[in-house]
């Protein structure tokens, strides 16, 4: 018998009868929330109880909840920084409806968690106690009649002695709590202490020795407490998987994206929630020969982004709303003069500064028809975390395929959500291949727009009789500046012909579901998973539903229309804001439908219904199934 | 084994380039315009140093300056309004083996890209920065630029400009890590090319203000310095300029003024009357963020996949019996 395995016998000795009068109550799935102050750790504290469970071979999704202040004041409703895990026996791909079980660090941080609704009806709190013999009376009676209120609705409230538990352990307990949390998070949901050993070793891998003691130490102390002191525990069976399996969240995949892409320049400006993607890439970009450059703007790092793609190598401008907003005018100018360059949105509430941790999908129009004039880009939407990195390496290839801006829409909740993917194997047809550099023929022309695809060779810097000066005024095939009607027309036609050629490339994407119906549900970007879940609950009442997710808008690729046709009532689900007719005032004349049903219509002719939510929260598959419903019932 | 001389003598005739391999059209500047003095002086510059011109870039924002790579027969990059700049960091930051050259006006460098103007002289990459300083906007007819003299009436100021112009040169010399700044006249051709020279030689950010004449808008504004020379000085120095001996003779206010001082160089720069011309300040010890961002080491395949498998590493699950492998 190993050391670590007399060590888990002991503390499973230590915690006593409790162990063996406990069995573990199968669950095919829980939802769990580790609730804090900013800067208490909370969400470190459920990204390693989520590494636990997709190791243990458990699906997982998680999602964060981010205060938008960096030190919000203790103790209060809107400072709530924590996270959501959902943890499944099969594949997560979102965040489920609310909450099973909560571990709050205070009575204010989990009230706003309630007040949102987000706590499922008679789900378990585990409730901090040291504030009930806090110095402050006021707190002591906050506290007390947040715990009355609480179990009169129902909540089954345990009191837990975090604080005094870790002050054994460390001195400044209140940084110790999240590894007591985690260990007693293991023990309820019946993990493997020595697995989570693991994890913890791998969490702090970076520091000291002595840290990774200490906060093993915690997280024994804490599985131990669940063991002695709860008279409840859950297992959700796993099965592990055969692949290697990444797990990250999507703004990590993203920069993992770029890498594999072959594009070696990054140019950002800090902004939430886009930013992490440049952290993480400004950390291993380096090593492989890129670079991440923070320029003094917006402004600056798209046109840094586009001198870069001029000058041969394709780069890409990451950034959220306001900054999408500023990149516009080069973004006009890379469609103008067909330079190559790929824009991330991570999207945000907006608008204006609106939500910036929360998530919207508000900017599909402003990314289709954005910038100014007829500047037609292709606009791709992740649609999960392995999606975020694959999508990197097609939207770099199609850029410089078509000389085109190519917009990946990402947005804040695919941004810090986490969940496994296959590992992917690397290939060499990612990457760029080298900038040319061989001559121009006699006779070339810049801009020689094919008269079928409008596509024309790029000469790059450095190609020998290749010299031309590109600009954003509206030019001939010699790149001469030209304000003749027709060849502003040629210009015109040639830029646009070539979203057409792309359109010719792309698969009908598939249909969720039968393919034929009562009620099809389309979306695009984050909403796959609660969407496709939603539709599989129905289904399997008997219902006639189906999905179709949209990773290409801009194109839309061909087939769709045939789709939408065959069933009965189609539906747009989507994360923003769309009128909605309960409204006195909203009637048919002059409703504004979310952006999708508004594309869908337009192109389609089809009447394409929509719902959505804007409330910052990734949707739930139950409203989505209440919407859905509604709208099969709909004239009945 | 040696080349053969007669070999040698075609080779070089071959990569030799004459001012006509850098012309491009005709100027569709204005009859006086100052800004076909620059493109005189550049295009001397470029045959004299025989670029590649493959291998040069220039780069330019909007407005009547930055029409200038339109009439170079190099390759060009005419941008957008203030964002001149930004565009040429991302080529040189790509491509630190070509030449870059950025036009830019005092509207589009000094009003609309402020901004970028400031965070380039303290990224100092490699470029050589022409400011086409007319002090007045021209390609959008006639209105009060960030440089045009207070008083001056202009279609947005019909009763005078009310604020005090900015003066380029002093906002250069104040920020942290300006590493060339000179300035120019575009009517003495000589200084003006050996101003251009200078600035091309210099490893960095080598700003040259350039102050030249609008016949079309402002026609009269610098008469007064054309009719007096002692209303030009001269800076001169071994590491500065050397004006000939006939130059001389016609201006000769001259200050000897050593381009490393750059106490000096700021209180020669707040001099609007007599109009400082030469090399104000020079720093050849300034480091090029891209060369502190190792620009253009090379990428391999190989690098990717290491650099890739390594980062996926740190998020992989193995299925266990690879984990208990690879553990062993």
């Amino acid at each position: 018998m190993s050391e670590t395995a007399q060590l888990d016998r002991q503390a499973q000795a230590k915690a006593g009868a409790a162990t063996r009068a406990k069995p573990a109550v199968n669950l095919p799935e829980h939802i769990v929330e580790v609730i804090s102050d900013s800067g208490e750790g909370a969400q470190r504290c459920g990204q390693s109880l989520a590494s636990i469970a997709a190791r243990s071979g458990n699906g997982i999704w998680t999602v964060e909840i981010i205060p938008a202040e960096i030190q919000p004041p203790a103790r209060s409703v809107a400072g709530a920084s924590g996270i959501r895990i959902r943890i499944g026996s099969k594949e997560v791909t979102n965040g489920g409806d609310e909450t099973d079980l909560a571990v709050a660090f205070n009575e204010q941080v989990l009230l706003g968690r309630v007040r949102a609704g987000e706590l499922k009806p008679g789900a378990t709190i585990l409730l901090e106690s040291i504030w009930r013999e806090h110095r402050d009376p006021a707190i002591v009676k906050s506290y007390n009649d947040t715990l009355a209120a609480l179990t009169k609705s129902g909540f089954r409230v345990v009191e837990m002695p975090l604080e005094k538990e870790c002050r054994a352990l460390m001195t400044d307990a209140r940084r110790g709590k999240n590894m007591f949390v985690l260990g007693m998070l293991c023990s309820i949901y019946s993990f493997d202490l020595q697995l989570a050993r693991d994890q913890v070793a791998l969490t702090f891998g970076k520091k000291d020795r002595s840290v990774i003691e200490t906060n093993v130490k915690l997280l024994e102390a804490g599985f131990a407490w669940g063991e002695a002191n709860l008279d409840f525990k859950y297992a959700i069976p796993a099965t592990k998987s055969n692949v290697a399996q990444v797990v990250t969240n999507g703004n990590t995949a993203i920069a993992l994206g770029v890498l594999a892409s072959g594009m070696d320049i990054c140019a950002m400006y800090p902004i939430t929630p886009a930013t992490s993607a440049s952290h993480y890439l400004s950390e291993c970009f380096e090593k492989v020969g890129g670079m991440v450059h923070q320029a003094e703007d917006e402004i600056a790092a798209c046109a840094f982004a586009i001198g870069a793609s001029y000058a041969g190598r394709c780069a890409v401008t990451i950034t959220s709303g306001p900054g999408y907003a500023l990149k516009q005018e080069g973004i006009g100018l890379a469609v103008m003069a067909e330079i190559p360059l790929v824009v991330v949105n991570v999207q945000r509430g907006g608008p204006s500064t609106g939500q910036p941790t929360k998530v919207e999908q508000g900017d599909l129009l402003t990314s289709v028809y954005g910038s100014h004039g007829d500047a037609p880009k292709v606009v791709m939407a992740v649609s999960g975390i392995e999606d975020c990195f694959y999508s990197m390496i097609t939207a770099r290839k199609i850029a410089e395929t078509f000389n085109m801006v190519v917009v990946v829409l990402s947005d804040a909740s695919l941004a810090t959500a986490q969940a496994p993917f296959p590992r992917p194997t690397f290939s060499e047809e990612w990457l760029a291949p080298p900038v040319d550099q061989s001559p121009i023929p006699e006779g070339a022309k810049p801009y020689d727009w094919d008269a079928v695809t409008g596509i024309a060779r790029r000469f790059s810097p450095g190609q020998p009789g290749g010299m031309h000066t590109v600009t954003g005024l509206a030019h001939d095939r010699m790149s001469k500046v030209a304000y003749d009607p027709q060849t502003n027309e040629e210009g015109l036609r040639a830029r646009s012909l070539k979203l057409a050629a792309l359109q010719k490339t792309l698969k009908t994407p598939p249909v969720f579901g039968d393919p034929e119906g009562d009620l099809l549900v389309v979306g695009w970007g984050s909403t796959k998973g609660v969407i496709e879940e939603s539709v599989e609950r129905m289904r399997a009442e008997g219902l006639k539903v189906s999905a179709l997710h949209l990773r290409f808008i801009q194109p839309l690729p061909s087939g769709i229309g045939e789709i939408l046709r065959r069933f009965r009532k189609v539906i747009a689900v989507e994360g923003g804001w769309g009128d909605r007719l309960e409204d006195e005032l909203i009637d048919a004349d002059n409703r504004r439908y979310t952006a999708l049903a508004m594309m869908l219509r337009s192109r389609y002719l089809v009447d394409v219904d929509c719902w959505s939510e804007a409330r910052g929260q990734p949707i739930k598959p139950g409203n989505v199934v209440k919407a859905l419903r509604a709208k099969l019932d709909e004239g009945k | 084994m040696a080349t053969p001389l007669s070999q040698s003598i075609i080779k070089l005739h071959e990569e030799r380039h004459d001012l006509e391999d850098y012309q491009s059209g005709v100027p569709r500047w204005c009859t006086g315009c100052g800004d076909n003095a620059i493109l005189a002086a550049v295009q001397r510059l470029c045959r004299d140093e025989n670029l590649a011109p493959e291998k040069t870039v220039f780069v330019s924002g909007i407005g009547c300056s930055s029409r200038f790579p339109h009439y170079m027969k190099t390759y060009g990059f005419h941008g957008i309004h203030g964002r001149a700049f930004p565009i040429a960091e991302g080529v040189k930051m790509a491509r630190p083996d070509l030449n870059v050259f950025v036009n830019t006006g005092d509207g589009d460098c000094c009003s609309i890209g402020a901004a970028h103007w400031i965070h380039a002289l303290r990224y100092n990459m490699n470029m050589t920065v022409i400011l086409h300083d007319n002090h007045v906007y021209g390609l959008t007819k006639k209105q009060a630029s960030p440089t045009s003299p207070v008083g001056l009436k202009s279609n947005t100021t019909p009763r005078g400009s009310v604020l005090e112009p900015l003066n380029p040169l002093t906002v250069t010399l104040g920020v942290a890590n300006v590493s060339f700044v000179a300035q120019a006249v575009d009517w003495i051709p000589e200084l003006m090319y050996e101003i251009v020279s200078k600035a091309f030689h210099h490893r960095g950010f080598s700003f040259i203000r350039v102050i030249q004449r609008c016949p079309e808008f402002l026609p009269k504004m610098f008469e007064p310095w054309l009719h007096d020379p002692s209303k030009t000085l001269l800076l001169t120095h071994d590491n500065g300029l050397q004006p000939s001996a006939d130059l001389g003779r016609i201006y000769k206010n001259q200050r000897a003024h050593d381009p490393l001082d750059i106490h000096r160089a700021r209180e020669i720069a707040s001099s609007e009357d007599p109009i400082p011309v030469g090399i104000l300040y020079q720093d050849p010890k300034v480091p090029c963020y891209e060369d502190l961002r190792g620009a253009g080491k090379p990428r391999t395949v190989e690098a990717v996949r290491k650099g890739l498998d390594a980062e996926f590493d740190k998020f992989t699950i193995w299925p266990d019996e690879q984990g208990q492998e690879r553990a062993a």
